[in-house]
């Protein structure tokens, strides 16, 4: 059996993809890739329309896209997270139908119950053997974990490995099996490995995002959580990041050994791993080179597809697992419901990814925000987008003091007891605002943009237009 | 309880928006050498905005002002005292004459400020040799005076050496500053750690400046702030000794003893008054001190 193609058009019109169908991609190689843009222009060319493409995420790298879909080549995008130069084409009406915006762990789910069958996958490969046998360990695309593509390569009618380093067969350490792969193409380069993953992920050295940092670690100390058998889940950004470092040094001097650590990892949570705060960590995706060569080495850093990460429709998620997590927020409303996916002027630049899936399943579900940002309010009323519900977040940290959840009276009872400033969400509002003033509302129009499904497969909330 | 003072530039708005969220019992928002000449105007009316607006909650303010040798000090003091900040820190002061001359001066704009005169405390910056020389006449200088505030940077400068981690120049001065502020019955406070990146460093000073006697100690860097307040908290094992110390007196009372002793050694009146002192602190930073007695 010859799997290898000898180009990407070969493959699609092996795949016998046809207009109407849906397309997908992982987002491994994040603002590095090149594999989403160079399948699309072979589509294009091919004269096939009308598809639905199903990314796990799209980021800037990927505005070439805005061509397919006013050129009517794609004109339904399915997708978790969504960078703002393709946001923003959305944000002003540039799709005639809605984004349908997805978590983490509700994509998988869906491609698994069939609400969104994939026909053609198409999997960015940084290593692969004749027969699809491919990782994201080696190669010089490294880029970690393939979690994201794990359930696109199981469901998808057809799949087409993509690589830039063909290995002998077989290359044994693989994440996505040949029994799953239909074809092979080897290309020049999949993708620039400065976009791909991190040198180094650095924790901040602004004096707000460490104090915030460090509360964040005393309202998980007095949670009552942390101790033998801890696990934890953070994000790669601005205070979050500390927090972990601060973390470490109280596992350490504690000597508190965590079961795992979880997510999107980082250098800090292998170094965490390394020193003994962890037994395991459970990766879906990987951040920087340290944590790349962690998952290579170490077999306590094990893969995971976004299935087991978050589903909730499989039999267990890791996430249903997971004590504390960190999340950021753009804004966060005095329901504590949180908006990551639209900015202050209501254009779209981002989404949820895990957000919604860990915060609904750890046990303490902790945002970290500054009172404000660029002078504009964090707290709100009402978020212009909810993205994650409000009864599914515990804490929010900020400069100011700690705002808790009102469903959380033990905990609210155990900060204060801790000596943690525990203020009413409703004050930390009235504070920002006697600081920075009251922001205008985003002008929007009545087009419906994008549509935020929830994990559960229920539309929560609804993008609309924005007026310039 | 004041155990440390962070600086803030007085020209930043960024930090000084954030002065009661960096954990420091009080910051010090500075006029002088962190701003530049054609600045001084614009610092002065930032800070004077920011104590009016800002209503820093459970912190201390203090700021510091420029020298008395130089033409901005009496303007910044027209500016800020209506504000009443809590602290007023003169730098570079160098005799009680300096101190009287502020004591008049400030005393004036409170009482066209309708604030009680007296109500506004200096702590003096001593940064020159001749303020090392002269610490015991500044801090007794007028009753505003509260505290000593040691300034290592500019004095090493003035003893023409170089600032080192481990602060061998600057020895004699922190020595001679803790006795002339306890002979003169005021606070005293250290230098800041100026490596920021060095987070050992700053345990091994903190706990230095401890061990001679200062009050608490100062900083540049936000990150120094906790280890600094963690240094000049009691500690646990502080608090439960002086609670023992007590319980002691209280059943020698009881059995009728003169003298009593605990773990083997006497309890005499400077162990009494460092107990008393470990629970007041544990009191005022809600460790548990005196009330539970």
């Amino acid at each position: 059996m010859n799997k290898i193609r000898q180009s990407i058009r070969e493959a699609i019109l092996d795949s016998g993809l046809k207009s109407g169908m849906t397309v997908s991609f992982h987002h491994h190689l994040r603002n590095g890739d090149y594999v989403l843009n160079m399948v699309m222009e072979e589509i294009a060319k091919l004269g096939i329309r009308d598809l639905t493409l199903n990314a796990s995420s799209l980021f800037d790298a990927h505005a070439p896209l805005k061509e397919h879909i006013k050129n009517g080549v794609v004109t339904t995008v399915l997708t978790d997270y969504m960078s703002a130069a393709l946001g923003s084409f959305i944000s002003a009406g540039g799709m005639e139908n809605p984004v349908q915006f997805r978590t983490h762990g509700g994509r998988p789910a869906d491609i698994e119950n069939g609400r969104t069958p994939i026909d053609v996958a198409f999997i960015a490969a940084p290593a692969c053997d004749p027969m699809g046998n491919c990782t994201g360990k080696f190669g010089r695309s490294a880029c970690g974990s393939l979690g994201y593509a794990i359930p696109d390569a199981k469901h998808a009618k057809f799949v087409v490995a993509i690589t830039d380093e063909l290995h002998p067969y077989p290359l044994c350490d693989w994440s996505i099996p040949e029994t799953d792969v239909d074809a092979v193409v080897v290309v020049d380069s999949i993708g620039d490995p400065k976009g791909i993953v991190s040198g180094t992920t650095k924790i901040t050295r602004d004096p707000v995002g460490l104090s915030m940092a460090m509360t964040a670690v005393d309202v998980i100390k007095a949670s009552g959580l942390l101790k033998d058998g801890f696990s934890f889940q953070t994000g790669a950004g601005g205070a979050s990041l500390a927090a972990a470092k601060y973390l470490k040094d109280v596992m350490l001097k504690e000597k508190i050994r965590g079961s795992f650590g979880l997510g999107g990892i980082t250098g800090y949570l292998v170094d965490m791993l390394n020193e003994g705060c962890f037994d395991a960590l459970m990766d879906v995706q990987c951040f920087d080179l340290k944590a790349v060569e962690s998952i290579r080495s170490n077999p306590k850093h094990c893969e995971i597809s976004a299935t087991q990460y978050a589903s909730p429709f499989s039999k267990s998620a890791v996430v249903d697992s997971l004590d504390v997590v960190i999340l950021g927020a753009t804004q966060l409303d005095t329901d504590f419901n949180v908006n990551v996916h639209t900015d202050s002027n209501g254009c779209i630049m981002g989404g949820s990814g895990g957000h919604s899936d860990t915060a609904a399943g750890a046990k303490l579900s902790m945002i970290i925000a500054p009172l404000s940002r660029a002078r504009l309010p964090i707290v709100t009323d009402r978020v212009t987008c909810i993205s994650t519900p409000g009864s599914t977040i515990d804490v929010l940290v900020t400069q100011k003091g700690v705002a808790v959840n009102p469903k959380d009276k033990e905990l609210a009872l155990r900060l204060r007891d801790a000596g943690i400033k525990v203020v009413d969400i409703h004050e930390l509002k009235a504070l920002a605002e006697r600081t920075s003033g009251v922001p205008d509302k985003p002008r929007l129009g009545e087009k419906i943009v994008a549509d935020v499904v929830y994990r559960d497969g229920t539309v929560i909330d609804r993008i609309r237009e924005v007026l310039q | 309880m004041r155990r440390s003072m962070l600086f803030l530039p007085g020209n930043a708005p960024n930090m000084i928006i954030n002065g009661d969220a960096l954990g420091a019992d009080s910051i010090i928002l500075d006029l002088e050498d962190a701003v530049s000449p054609d600045e001084k105007d614009a610092a002065r009316l930032l800070v004077r905005n920011a104590i009016r607006e800002m209503g820093f909650i459970g912190v201390e303010v203090t700021v510091r002002i420029n020298a008395i040798d130089t033409a901005y000090w009496k303007d910044d003091l027209n500016a800020i005292v209506p504000l009443k900040p809590d602290l007023i820190m003169p730098p570079k002061a160098s005799s009680a004459e300096d101190m009287k001359t502020l004591d008049a001066y400030i005393a004036e704009v409170e009482a066209r400020s309708g604030i009680p005169v007296g109500t506004i405390r200096l702590i003096p910056l001593i940064e020159t040799a001749l303020g090392v020389e002269r610490a015991f006449e500044i801090a007794s200088a007028c009753p505003r005076v509260t505290a000593l505030f040691l300034g290592g940077e500019d004095l090493t400068a003035d003893l023409r050496c170089k600032r080192t981690k481990a602060g061998n120049e600057i020895d004699y001065a922190r020595k001679r500053l803790v006795c002339a502020a306890r002979a003169a019955g005021v606070d005293v406070y250290d230098t800041p750690f100026t490596d920021v990146n060095d987070d050992e460093g700053i345990v091994v000073d903190a706990e230095y400046a401890k061990s001679l006697g200062f009050t608490g100690k100062s900083a540049i860097a936000p990150r120094h702030v906790r280890t600094i307040n963690e240094v000049f908290s009691p500690s646990p094992a502080d608090i439960e000794y002086a609670k023992l110390v007590f319980e002691a007196i209280r059943i020698g009372k009881l059995q009728g003893k003169g003298a009593v002793s605990l773990r083997g050694k006497m309890i005499d009146k400077p162990i009494v008054e460092r107990a008393r002192q470990t629970l007041e602190a544990a009191e005022q930073l809600g460790l548990g001190g005196l009330e539970d007695e």
